[in-house]
């Protein structure tokens, strides 16, 4: 290895900084890359099964762990959800749901769903094991703290479970725990529920951290010779983008988690103004409850897009892998990324429009919040524009990439609804936003990571899922899910409030006991759906049909690895070098309808490559 | 094949669904018809984006399906296309911004003759208060609450003397009068929300927040809270009837005013500059 440094070290004397050395009358080398700047990392290997799969330091290994634990907190989410839409659908089949419990079970299924599920999977997950080997590293660059961040999340989410059984139950707030209701009694897990929920919140945001920085120091630091910003996969580009969101907008809510423990605990008052509980004045006095709120979205609405970006990076790969076509409009795409999610941070108290903040605020707010609608309606016309005039294979992959596509439109225009601040007025509170966010943040991420799943499993296991499952699995959750949330909206014109236990006989609501019989049962069957991804794996995992080397003729490095799976370390002795970006499919004048980014130019001199 | 059809199928599905729908609107009776036109335009603006895209989609997977040996088109970048679909974009984002804009304008503006209705929230339960001759509610403050004072009102206040008090969650609105939802709470966040009147703004303890409509529709209406407020969140309810002028006045005569309550329980009397307690 050493001698390799050495001897590109000659060429960059002999070169310019740039691509060729022209000027010095050598005859320029067009498979000309920039010598690596440090030795190759050494890594811990593991001999132990503790140290090989428990306390593991390989980034993939941490990946599969974060994958594994979100979907079992997933499940528990999915259950939740069951359980309410059986009390909204059919009130009272349920003998033992009361009030409590279904307060109890809509705050956990929120936080479950958008904190410890899509955030851990996306970041935890995805991040962890395409990081290091779409950017050409052998690892992140520091497995230690990596595996800590694993373990951290891990008694998260044990903290977070275990407050089902404390006295009280969980907390039964919403997942906004907007105070001062959330540690007052009157709420359902006042007491001691609520305190575990920010302890768990406080861990979640710590061990994140220790991942987020592995992420973001990995992209910036530890990329292969060639792999230059402008040619990382926009997954990874997505990734890093919502890891420096998360970075900026999780201390949002640590402070919030913690100062509201404060509350609770110490009788602080930082959201606690003078109150009047049974009679009684409190020994709270002069905090204000929009504080919290304002923190709260400071992180909420990032939040959003720490989801939402990695899912847009991810299925801007899947769409053009599966088109046999390059992405469209690359470089926009990087942009609109980036620009999202800066502006992300400008527009969290479009949540609050009727919250009682300064009405002069939603002025400010609604501008910049329909501002984000240009770049990513961008995004969206760059996807279909890339299946434009491209070589479409309809496996399972591309039918989710398009089902992501048709629920992110439709829950990206609905967002226009809520974002323009005089219409948000009649529709905040109601079945609206919840139809709007569930489509838009919860569907369409969902679609992307089933899409990822079945795309790169066979790198993960080395063996194809079934496609024939995956087709019955991608038909029932997508027309399912649509026929969830699309009606959905339709309730909140009419009026009705969200986070209602029973909605009595309200005349204007009584028209609507069919919609939520209809929507109920399309949930348990979408739900009861997802039961065909986990046999599909077990089974595959057996009897799969071996995948071999990069079964899509991908591009991106992740699939060149020596061995497939890859081993840790991901490049046997020799570091991948990369010539170009990875979206070289159906070049003009190449043989084949893809070009790996490994593949030098000398390789490949009769195309016209137009982006490398 | 069937792949294309199928998304057609959701994508007209969808349409109809919008155009047959018995759930809609439930009818207005407020003077806010400019937010459903706002959201009547956003519709046809949003809609037509969302069917245009998908349609587009659909057609590529009729026309671009795989087929062995055909090679895609190869062009990383058009900078015309793109350009002309930013702009094309970001005008139709200002035209939906534009009017929202002025409705919240006219929205968080109150017209001088609004009636002021100190709307008073805890869990779980309603009551207002309306300002007396003089026109003015007095001031209040969460310690004052009790018993005898039951909206808190400051005794040394002599505007609070001829308000109104309505103990009871039954709320009368005079027919194209505007009033001023001027909102509290003595615990946690509430919201006072009637869906025919389209208006609603969180009630924050702490602090007043206030909102205006002008019912214009004679009528029997449901309050609901539309903020979670705890477990019994679900069953804050209450009722609005707007009344002609006749009934309303017949109405407003028989209500207590802050005086009558004091003269009535005799506990706490007015003195000429202060209120004592006996």
């Amino acid at each position: 290895m050493s001698e390799d440094i050495n001897e590109n070290k000659t060429i960059q004397a002999q070169s310019s900084e740039t691509i060729s050395g022209g000027e010095t009358g050598v005859a320029p080398d067009i498979d000309y890359v920039r010598p690596a700047e440090l030795a190759d990392q050494d890594l811990y290997h593991g001999h132990t099964f503790i140290t090989k799969w428990v306390f593991c330091q390989d980034a993939k290994v941490i990946g599969v762990q974060y994958f594994l634990l979100a979907t079992f907190t997933g499940i528990i989410g999915l259950i939740l959800s069951w359980l309410m839409r059986l009390q909204l659908g059919f009130p009272g089949a349920a003998g033992f749901m009361t009030a409590e419990h279904y307060y109890q079970f809509v705050t956990m299924h929120g936080m479950i769903m958008v904190v410890y599920f899509l955030t851990a999977l996306f970041l935890g997950g995805f991040g962890n094991y395409l990081i290091p080997l779409m950017t050409g590293a052998r690892d992140m660059v520091f497995p230690y703290v990596n595996m800590v961040s694993f373990w951290m999340f891990f008694v998260a989410v044990g903290v977070l479970l275990a407050s089902f059984f404390v006295p009280g139950g969980p907390t039964g707030s919403g997942w906004t725990l907007y105070p001062p209701q959330a540690i007052l009694e009157g709420t359902p897990g006042s007491g001691m529920g609520i305190i575990l929920m920010c302890v768990s919140l406080i861990l979640f945001v710590a061990g994140f951290t220790m991942g987020g920085l592995n992420y973001l120091i990995t992209i910036l630091q530890a990329r292969t010779r060639g792999m230059t910003l402008m040619r990382m996969p926009l997954t990874v580009w997505g990734i890093f983008t919502a890891t420096v969101l998360a970075m900026l907008a999780f201390p949002a809510l640590l402070v919030s988690a913690l100062m509201m423990t404060l509350d609770k605990v110490l009788a602080t008052s930082f959201f606690m103004p003078t109150i009047l509980k049974a009679g009684e004045v409190l020994e709270y006095g002069g905090g204000t409850p929009i504080l919290f709120q304002h923190l709260f979205w400071f992180f909420g609405h990032p939040e959003v897009y720490i989801v939402a970006l990695p899912a847009f990076g991810i299925v801007s790969d899947l769409i053009s892998v599966h088109s046999r076509k390059n992405i469209f409009g690359y470089r926009m795409m990087v942009w609109a990324i980036v620009v999202i999610g800066a502006l992300s941070f400008f527009v969290w108290a479009h949540h609050m429009y009727v919250s009682g903040m300064h009405p002069w605020f939603g002025f400010f707010f609604a501008t910049t919040t329909l501002i984000i609608a240009v770049p990513t309606a961008m995004k969206v016309y760059n996807w279909i524009l890339t299946l434009w005039r491209g070589n479409i294979r309809l496996n399972t992959v591309m039918l989710w990439c398009l089902g992501f596509i048709v629920t992110f439109v439709n829950g990206g225009i609905t967002g226009i609804f809520l974002g323009n601040v005089t219409v948000d007025v009649p529709l905040s509170d109601t079945y609206f936003v919840v139809a709007h966010f569930h489509m838009v943040m919860g569907i369409a991420p969902l679609m992307v990571i089933m899409g990822a799943v079945y795309h790169w499993f066979p790198l993960v296991a080395g063996r194809m899922l079934s496609e024939k499952l995956g087709k019955w699995h991608f038909w029932i959750t997508f027309l399912g899910a649509y026929s969830i949330y699309f009606p959905m909206h339709y309730l909140g014109f009419i009026g009705v409030p969200r986070r209602y236990f029973e909605m009595y006989d309200s005349p204007y609501i009584t028209s609507a006991v069919g919609m939520n019989q209809f929507i109920s049962t399309s949930a348990f069957i979408v739900g009861a759906a997802q039961f065909i991804l986990i046999y599909n794996i077990v089974v595959s995992l057996k009897i799969g049909k071996p995948a071999g080397k990069n079964p899509w003729q991908a591009n991106s490095l992740e699939w060149l690895t020596p061995t497939v799976p890859p081993e840790h370390g991901n490049w046997g002795d020799k570091l991948p070098v990369v010539y170009r970006w990875p979206y070289d499919f159906s070049v003009p004048g190449a043989k084949e309808d893809f070009i790996p980014q490994t593949t030098p130019p000398s390789e490949v001199v009769e195309t016209e490559v137009e982006k490398t | 094949m069937h792949v294309g059809f199928i998304f057609l199928a959701v994508i007209v599905g969808s349409i109809l669904f919008h155009i047959f729908t018995p759930w809609y609107w439930t009818d207005i009776a407020s003077n806010w018809g400019a937010m459903d036109d706002t959201i009547t335009l956003t519709f046809w603006v949003g809609g037509g984006v969302f069917v245009a895209v998908c349609l587009f989609m659909v057609y590529c997977v009729f026309k671009f399906s795989y087929k062995e040996g055909r090679k895609a088109e190869y062009k990383p970048e058009d900078k015309r296309l793109e350009k002309i679909l930013t702009w094309a974009t970001t005008l139709g984002v200002a035209a939906l911004l534009a009017p929202g804009l002025i409705v919240w304008n006219q929205y968080i503006n109150v017209p001088k003759n609004a009636l002021s209705i100190d709307v008073m929230a805890w869990q779980w339960g309603w009551q207002y208060r309306l300002p007396g001759e003089d026109g003015k509610l007095g001031s209040t403050k969460v310690e004052n609450i009790n018993d005898n004072n039951p909206f808190g009102i400051i005794l040394e206040d002599t505007n609070g003397r001829d308000d109104v008090l309505i103990q009871s969650d039954v709320l009368h609105l005079k027919n194209n009068k505007p009033v001023k939802i001027l909102l509290r709470s003595v615990d946690v966040l509430h919201n006072w929300y009637v869906p025919q009147f389209r208006a609603k703004m969180d009630a924050v303890p702490g602090t007043i927040t206030y909102y205006w409509f002008e019912p214009n529709k004679v009528g029997e209406y449901e309050v609901l809270c539309a903020e979670y407020c705890g477990v019994g969140h679900y069953a804050m309810r209450g009722r609005v009837f707007v009344k002609n002028e006749e009934d309303y006045k017949n109405w407003i005569k028989e209500q207590e005013t802050f005086s009558d309550l004091i003269a009535r329980q005799k506990i706490i009397e007015f003195s000429e500059t202060k209120l004592a307690k006996k």
